[in-house]
């Protein structure tokens, strides 16, 4: 028998492992590919922006305030109810006035000074805001933060639910009762009320986190990993009796090498996949907080202040900011929802098909 | 059932305790000081002390607990300290503005959802139900706060069919003249994911054998969608809706601040900026305490929809 397999096959290809054939499988599928490339572009613009190649001078007031973009061409020229500057020589009256004797040295002393006048330019690529700062600049700077935000925000969330999910699933008994109460108290407050209690609570906590992206990290980590401990848990407890945990248990392996080693690779595919989903959420919800001036500190930008400052620009025809944020934001979020939805049917093909 | 009822009443308590020290604790030891927030930034060292010992914030701490504690049973909050206003006060006056905009809300989303889902089920995979599906993943990206500030400025300020903002006394006016709008981009917004979720319950039940065993009875598409599978696709739909369902007592943050609706959501935010702890603790456990009521009630209701459903 073992001859003739041995004569037959030689010796058998390596495999691929899950990773691998969740790779063949992620590659058959175009749109999967495509909304990649969507996300690596960003994520190449994120690293640009964050090491100063681009972006760096977003703060600079470089048009005239509100300058129109390129392809509208520079604002009208507004009526100005201004009293009109007088002509004619002005009437000599350094008889009476006591500074007279010292414009001459004020002039002389100005004239030492150098002054450099600085040309606004009346347009921009895609507009410039209230101060006259390039829109372009502010929504790749401002892709980085929020990006950032959700990125960071949905790894903390994916860490504290993944670790408690294996604790309560592996466990059970009294760390599971244990867990379960905590899970039940965080999801008996509505979710954005927990978000706003952690934010009032951090608010007046600057010594610990100061203002800004960590704290929305923080928060929105710290209320929004509890789906992720639910899914992780049943996973955790379906692996826990499995045949491969017996045996690593037979061999001697540890509880903790039995849980992370031997169980969690099996499992990572559930949390990751809820990672990019709440990528996606976390993004949204940076935004909201942002607006509602709970998010990022003042001297920052993310799409949500852009949002925020766009209100207000809208009402007086500057479309400009709002759009830029808005197309960034649904170029963004929509490449990486379809990438969320490729990866899970390459890493869960029982799911394809469903949504 | 009454059995049932005491005991899902029983378990309540330790998740309410939970609730309680959650939020005790939270604003306890990562908040800041009570007393430098009520004393201002002017404040002196001595009046700091007379607040502290005014508040209790020098006892023991399981004193202070016990003084929360029964705060919660008694109803007495006390004052809100940015207004002075009860707390109680600010409870009855906020939630029917908030339930004026939500109620319309929850109800136009469920009932819209449900004949858009199930029409786009019936014609699933063609041309209509891909582009479909398409358009409301883009439409999901883009965030709720465009739709928002765009429908505003178009609806209300260009073409003037609704006020900008705005309330008013009379429920009756609020309802018809101020929260359409509100309301008409709220759901705008909900309906697609909304619908999405529904399609795949519709979906679900016409993969299901009985929906086969009826169309070989000959049933037309039509009684077999309206009558078969609208029934048993109700069940999941009911629960998507009780999840929802707390969520109108907080109401939507965004649309009570961006509409200036005088509404509890509207208050939170504000207690959020104002350090107003009171107000902010008192929210929190009421509306957790709703929240719990309301999923009771919910699969209470799950057995009367559902006679297959055993409760335990």
């Amino acid at each position: 028998m073992s001859a003739v397999l041995a004569a037959g096959s030689g010796a058998p290809a390596a495999s691929g492992g899950v990773w691998g054939a969740a790779w063949t499988r992620f590659r058959s599928d175009r749109v999967g590919l495509v909304s990649l490339a969507i996300v690596a572009a960003f994520l190449v613009l994120i690293v640009a922006s964050a090491s100063g190649l681009v972006a760096r001078g977003w703060q600079q007031e470089v048009g005239v305030p509100n300058a129109p973009p390129h392809f509208v061409g520079p604002a009208p020229p507004t009526e100005s109810n201004a009293i009109a500057q007088p002509t004619g020589p002005n009437v000599d009256i350094s008889d009476v006035d006591p500074l007279a004797p010292r414009y001459k040295e004020w002039a002389e002393r100005a004239a030492q000074l150098k002054t450099v006048e600085t040309i606004k330019s009346e347009t921009l690529p895609f507009g410039g805001d209230r101060l006259g700062r390039d829109v372009l600049a502010k929504a790749v700077k401002g892709a980085e933060i929020s990006i950032m935000v959700g990125v960071l925000a949905a790894l903390v969330a994916t860490l504290i639910g993944t670790v408690l999910g294996a604790l309560g699933g592996f466990f059970g008994g009294k760390v599971g009762d244990l867990l379960e109460w905590v899970y039940n108290v965080f999801t008996s407050i509505p979710g954005i009320l927990l978000i706003f209690t952690f934010a009032a609570v951090l608010n007046r906590a600057d010594a610990i986190i100061p203002r800004g992206v960590w704290s929305i990290v923080i928060i929105l980590g710290l209320t929004g990993w509890t789906g992720i401990y639910r899914l992780v848990r049943a996973e955790f407890m379906k692996h826990a009796v499995r045949e491969y945990v017996r045996a690593a248990e037979a061999i001697g392996a540890s509880t903790f090498s039995r849980m992370f080693r031997h169980i969690l690779p099996n499992v990572s595919h559930v949390a990751l996949v809820q990672l990019s989903i709440h990528v996606v959420g976390f993004i949204k919800a940076e935004v909201i907080l942002s607006y509602l001036g709970l998010g990022v500190a003042v001297d920052q930008v993310s799409w949500g202040t852009m949002l925020a400052e766009a209100q207000s620009e809208l009402i007086l025809g500057h479309w400009w900011q709002l759009a830029a944020a808005t197309l960034f934001m649904a170029v963004f979020v929509t490449a990486f929802s379809l990438f969320t939805d490729a990866l899970r049917d390459a890493l869960d093909p029982k799911l394809r098909g469903l949504e | 059932m009454l059995a049932y009822l005491i005991r899902r009443l029983w378990q309540m308590i330790p998740t309410l305790i939970g609730v309680v020290l959650l939020v005790f604790f939270l604003f306890k030891y990562f908040g800041g000081d009570p007393a430098e927030i009520l004393g201002g930034l002017n404040a002196s060292p001595d009046q700091i002390q007379a607040i502290r010992d005014q508040l209790g914030l020098n006892l023991p701490v399981w004193e202070q607990l016990w003084i929360f504690f029964r705060q919660i049973v008694t109803f007495e909050w006390g004052k809100s300290w940015a207004t002075n206003e009860s707390v109680a006060n600010l409870f009855m006056t906020r939630l029917p503005a908030t339930l004026t905009v939500m109620v319309p809300i929850l109800l136009l989303d469920v009932l819209l959802a449900i004949p858009f889902a199930m029409a786009v089920a019936a014609v699933r995979g063609s041309l209509t139900d891909r582009s479909l599906m398409v358009v409301t993943t883009v439409a999901l990206s883009i965030s709720f706060l465009v739709y928002v500030i765009v429908g505003q400025y178009l609806f209300a300020f260009q073409f003037g069919w609704f006020p900008v903002q705005g309330w008013s006394d009379s429920t009756l006016t609020n309802l018809l003249v101020y929260t359409p709008l509100p309301v008409l981009l709220a759901v705008m917004v909900g309906l697609a994911p909304q619908m999405r979720l529904y399609r795949t319950f519709f979906l679900d039940e016409i993969g299901q054998d009985y929906v086969r065993t009826a169309r070989a009875k000959g049933l037309t598409e039509r009684t077999i969608l309206l009558k078969h599978v609208l029934r048993n696709a109700l069940i999941p739909i009911l629960t998507n809706v009780a999840v929802a369902l707390p969520g109108i007592f907080v109401g939507s943050f965004l649309i009570e601040t961006f509409f200036s609706i005088p509404g509890l959501g509207r208050e939170v935010l504000l207690a959020v900026n104002r350090s107003d702890y009171p107000v902010i603790q008192a929210v929190t456990i009421y509306i957790a305490v709703i929240t719990m009521c309301v999923n009771l009630v919910t699969d209470v209701l799950y057995k009367l929809a559902d006679p297959r459903v055993v409760l335990k």
